[in-house]
């Protein structure tokens, strides 16, 4: 038996016996994940146990370092891993921006320090994390952000605002772009800093969106004192830190295109609604195809990125496909749900499920860049058109 | 098994990509052949060097000369043929024919393999009846005669048919659907060849009565075959649709209105890139299905619905972009992106369109 073997027995026994059963259904919504954090809420006793018996494997983090509180698997183990995790259905037992997003920056971009600190809170669900990027200026024009980090000698000064911060009033420590040099050329002037939403003059208001639901918010910085220590990387070189890290969270909203767990087949799901019409059932088909063809590209993607043979740019590629294609995912269930997927406050749609779902959706290609902007980085660095 | 060619299969791409690109360039075959009204659509003496490069034999087992490869390396040499719009029987002889010769029993394979891996042979594949791909609807009939059986239908879209020396027919038996070899100039068997709006030659053919041997493969085989056919088609999709994109992206930046190139344009920028998305997910699923074929999985038989459907699509996408965006000169038969919008409609019909694996796909799963 080949090393590789004898790691997937050894993994599928291991998950066997410490995947608790209510642990194998797909989630139900978003209030079945697991972030973690410094007050975590756990919705039963088997979450916790999973995320638990995870994190002291360093599973939770499969592919990174041990000494980080990860796994320490190769490439190859990891794919194991996920293949072992789905076949019994195993739901991600940690949902985390230190995972998805902050970690693999800081593990190019952090000092040994830092690393130590937070990467090792991060793989345990320690700390939940928000990340502080777009401000009423500055949207898709990200550079041009205007929070002012002044050096006050044994500390940063942090002054301005922040939007559509993820889970602002949820999270414990905020990775944020601020600008510590107004005379530089925009892209030359910002650092990336990490901070306690704790500290004296955060404050955060959450969004109503069109989902009736708050997932995003509004944070202001009043006069935030943050310890010198925590700035990643070099003082005015945080936009290359912001474009890793972007590409890590284009990665992972990308996702989204594969449907969650058991999203197999549209169609299956959807089922009897589809006999009685043939052009919607059309429809239908011809997503299925357009999503099955984009599981194979995720794999592919991945399975690239692991032998770091994928191409800077390809996250931009993954998100905005993943992105149109749930999307027109929603788009498709509702037209089949027809006047019952209306339903916004009842308990047979629970509580308007499907409408706010597919409402939630509409900023999937508005979120982590708009499409329209990952074309234009298609556009410039993968076929190299002239200006864009 | 990672998604993504190995060494080995890199160098075989590269040394396909050389080739296809000296020896299968458009100029020296698809329009010289076009313009001298060849009857074979193709060049009998590159089918030699194709045999020389051992792609020929490259599904074909070793025991039987051939290089004992898979779906994925087939799909390598087709992507390039697809990229130069090569004409040769590669997907009718060495890919559907050596598939449905594979199942078959040592009198058959010593019969004909040899002669197709030396690129002396070559062989068709009839299926279709109409005008559409629905194999479902066989309505050739095999009625048993003696110690084997006589043949009685008409086939359509048999590429490559008056040339071949070899036709594998499906037929309608008594035990169901089954595949049947038959020599050129069989007793009965009647041919009209016509050539393609792409250039390449395509035969109707009439049964009456034609004698063949017992079946060389049963309605399994025929599966079997169409899927090898359905995944190499995607493949030289994949070539077609990847090609006239990037040629249409090199005159993006070559062609200049309005004292600018036009590339600099946001509204063809964003066509192109989403294009290449698209392109890209046809490949990653083109040879997902190729691998599940060569791993005989469970699910290959929708991957490959999937990965023809979607390679049809996006290469459709890719060549009609191409000439919208090429303009008036892209309506010119100077300009070869033309030719490859011709090919793409051929090869969306071959084997089945988007359309029919859609369909195909949701019957599979239960809608």
């Amino acid at each position: 038996m080949s090393d590789l073997d004898s790691f997937r027995s050894e993994t599928r026994a291991w998950l066997e016996a410490h995947c608790p059963p209510e642990m194998r259904a797909p989630m139900k919504d978003e209030s079945d994940a697991c972030w973690g954090g410094r007050n975590p809420v756990f919705k039963s006793d088997a979450q916790k146990q999973w995320m638990d018996a995870m994190a002291a494997r360093g599973w939770t983090v499969p592919d990174w370092p041990k000494d980080y509180g990860g796994g320490g698997l190769s490439p190859a183990e990891t794919k194991i891993l996920r293949q072992e995790m789905a076949a019994i259905g195993a739901r991600n037992p940690l949902m985390s921006f230190g995972i998805s997003m902050l970690g693999p920056a800081l593990l190019k971009y952090g000092n040994e320090g830092q690393k130590k600190r937070f990467l090792t809170q991060i793989a345990r669900g320690e700390i939940r994390w928000c990340q502080g990027y777009s401000e009423p200026g500055a949207g898709s024009d990200l550079a041009s952000l205007q929070t002012k980090c002044e050096d006050k000698g044994d500390h940063w000064l942090v002054n301005g605002q922040k939007v559509w911060t993820s889970y602002a009033d949820k999270a414990d420590w905020i990775f944020c772009l601020v600008r510590t040099d107004p005379a530089a050329p925009k892209h030359k002037g910002i650092s990336f800093l990490l901070f306690d939403m704790a500290s004296p003059g955060v404050s955060t208001k959450p969004i109503l969106l069109i989902s009736g639901n708050s997932p995003f918010c509004e944070t202001f910085f009043d006069d935030v004192a943050v310890p010198k220590e925590q700035l990643v990387g070099e003082v005015g070189k945080g936009w290359d830190v912001a474009k890793y890290l972007l590409g890590h969270e284009r990665e992972m909203i990308s996702g989204m295109g594969l449907g969650g767990g058991g999203g197999e087949s549209l169609g299956a799901a959807l089922g009897d609604r589809l006999r009685e019409d043939p052009l919607l059932r059309a429809d239908v088909a011809r997503f299925d195809v357009d999503a099955i063809a984009f599981r194979a590209m995720s794999e592919r993607f991945i399975d690239e990125l692991k032998a770091g043979q994928a191409h800077p740019a390809q996250p931009s590629m993954m998100k905005y496909a993943g992105t149109e294609l749930n999307k027109a995912r929603h788009e498709l269930a509702m037209a089949a749900g027809g006047s019952a997927a209306l339903e916004w406050d009842s308990d047979r749609s629970k509580g308007g499920k499907a409408p706010r779902e597919w409402l939630r959706t509409k900023a999937n290609s508005i979120e982590g860049g708009t499409s329209e902007i990952q074309l234009g980085i298609i556009a410039k660095h993968i076929l190299q058109l002239p200006g864009a | 098994m990672p998604l993504y060619l190995n060494e080995d299969q890199v160098m075989l791409r590269d040394s396909a990509r050389g080739f296809m690109a000296g020896e299968g360039a458009i100029g020296r075959q698809l329009r010289r052949l076009r313009d001298a009204g060849d009857v074979d659509g193709f060049d009998r003496g590159l089918w030699k060097q194709f045999a020389e490069m051992g792609f020929t034999g490259i599904l074909a087992a070793e025991a039987d000369g051939g290089l004992g490869l898979g779906h994925v390396e087939a799909g390598i040499v087709l992507e390039e043929i697809g990229r130069n719009l090569t004409p040769s029987p590669f997907l009718t002889s060495a890919v559907a024919v050596v598939e449905a010769l594979r199942g078959a029993g040592d009198e058959v394979r010593g019969r004909w393999l040899p002669g197709i891996i030396a690129g002396d042979t070559i062989a068709a594949l009839a299926v279709d009846e109409g005008a559409k791909h629905r194999p479902h609807d066989i309505a050739m009939v095999a009625e048993r005669a003696g110690n084997g059986y006589t043949l009685t239908g008409e086939k359509s879209f048999v590429v490559h048919g008056a040339a071949a020396d070899l036709i594998v027919v499906a037929a309608r038996t008594a035990e169901g659907n089954a595949l049947f070899a038959v020599e050129r100039g069989a007793d009965g068997l009647s041919v009209e060849s016509a050539r393609l709006a792409d250039g390449s030659m395509a035969a109707r053919m009439r049964f009456e009565n034609v004698l063949a041997d017992g079946p060389i493969g049963d309605e399994q085989a025929l599966r079997r075959v169409l899927r090898a056919a359905r995944v190499g088609a995607a493949s030289e999709l994949v070539g077609v649709g990847g090609a006239a994109a990037e040629q249409t992206v090199a005159y993006l930046k070559e062609r200049k209105q309005f004292g600018r190139a036009i590339g600099e344009y946001q509204a063809l920028q964003h066509r192109q890139a989403h294009l290449y998305c698209e392109l890209e997910i046809a490949r990653a699923a083109t040879l997902k299905a190729q691998q599940m074929l060569d791993e005989d999985a469970e699910d290959a038989a929708a991957m490959s619905h999937v990965a023809k459907a979607k390679a049809g699509r996006a290469s459709t996408l890719a060549v009609q972009e191409g000439v919208q965006m090429y303009g008036g000169v892209g309506m010119t038969d100077e300009y070869d992106i033309g030719l490859y919008m011709k090919r793409d409609r051929a090869l969306n019909e071959l084997f089945g369109d988007a359309n029919y694996h859609a369909d195909r796909l949701a019957r599979m799963k239960g809608y």
